[in-house]
């Protein structure tokens, strides 16, 4: 049995192709201002890689932000039931997991079968989401890449007071402007939006078996400091972006049966 | 499951917690008509259950949609909380 996920991100949409449990191929692409395009494409991408055809595709299911408009779907998922599903077909004992999108942060308590017992979502604070660390990287005029590494660096914690994204803007120019160096200001942007997402998480709880999923997840320095705000391990399992998808297409094969 | 609908800023935290295992087995679904609103609606889940869930539209506000309902100088049970009889409601603030 072939079956498709499709993830519509905020900011990429995401496709996995999966044939009875083995992903064939996997697609991206960037939302953009027309999503459903977009998809379409993504869709056709992760299709010629898996190296199959669109009639071969039995069934399948969209997740994310714009799950609703994508095409050629069969069924949608949430994207908190799709992240669970993921998760747990490749990290089987995750009890907690933090899916940190461009704008949004989620943390969902799961069991063992990847059912989600409690969840929590904040889409409303972007000083919370991966959009906040690449909006302060162009401030320091490093690319995302070189502002997760400079972190590293940085063995000094600078308290950032500002609880939204805006005035947090503010306060990283007024510590470029005391000449702060940019690791530890690189530090105490990742240091903030993780104490933001561990406070959110907290309400679900957190466990010893933690997993990180979406894109933020390939950024060391904020791993580094979600780290040290969680006080324990956390696990990024393989291909972190495409976790929703892979929960979705997951999600078609059993709608399938 | 318990569903938090919501968001947390720089004023506080601002959910809605909905016990979902007790929708589950609830008849009337008490919450829609209670909440002069309108938040709730019935949907099916994930796991096929129908449920309660905030509307989307509301899930970036509820604070201030609330507001009415949450005077700051007295506080009457809420009517989403009488409405719901099986208890599946709470709020953060
Ligand atoms: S009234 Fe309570 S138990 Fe019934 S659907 Fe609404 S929230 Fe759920
Ligand atoms: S507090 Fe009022 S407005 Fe808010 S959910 Fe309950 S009934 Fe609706």
């Amino acid at each position: 049995m072939i079956t498709a996920g499709i993830d519509m991100g905020s900011k990429y949409i995401k496709v996995v192709i999966l044939k009875d449990g083995t992903v064939l191929g996997r697609a991206m692409e960037t939302t953009g201002f027309e999503p459903v395009e977009s998809a379409s494409r993504c869709l056709d991408k992760a299709i010629k890689e898996a190296g199959v055809e669109m009639s071969e595709i039995d069934h399948t299911t969209s997740t994310g932000a714009g799950r609703k408009v994508a095409p050629k779907t069969d069924s949608d998922i949430t994207d908190v039931g799709a992240a669970a599903k993921g998760v747990v077909n490749l990290e089987k004992n995750i009890q907690t997991v933090i899916d940190i999108g461009a704008e949004e942060g989620r943390g969902i308590k799961i069991e063992a079968d990847g059912k989600v017992v409690d969840f929590a979502v904040n889409e409303k604070c972007a000083a919370g989401a991966g959009a906040f660390a690449e909006a302060m990287s162009r401030a320091l005029e490093v690319s995302i890449d070189e502002f997760g590494q400079l972190s590293l660096k940085s063995d000094k914690a600078i308290p950032m007071n500002a609880q939204c994204a805006v005035f947090a803007e503010s306060e990283v120019v007024s510590l470029v402007h005391a000449k702060t160096p940019k690791h530890d200001i690189a530090r105490a942007v990742h240091d903030a939006i993780a104490s933001r997402i561990v406070s959110m998480v907290r309400r679900v709880g957190i466990n010893e078996s933690v997993a990180l999923i979406g894109g933020v997840s390939h950024n060391p320095g904020f791993v580094d400091s979600l780290k040290r705000a969680l006080e324990t391990e956390v696990i990024i399992p393989e291909n972190p972006d495409y976790i929703g998808a892979l929960g979705a297409a997951i999600t078609a094969s059993e709608r399938t049966k | 499951m318990k569903a938090n609908y919501g968001y947390m800023d720089g004023s506080g935290e601002f959910y809605i917690t909905i016990d979902t295992d007790l929708c589950i087995e609830c008849a009337d679904h008490g919450c829609v008509k209670a909440c002069p609103a309108g938040m709730f609606e019935i949907i099916v889940d994930d796991y096929d259950d129908e449920v309660a869930a905030i509307k989307e539209d509301h899930r970036k506000k509820i604070k201030y949609d609330c507001g009415p309902c949450k005077p700051v100088n007295d506080r009457p049970t809420l009517p989403c909380v009488a409405g719901c009889t099986l208890g599946a409601l709470t709020h953060s603030w």
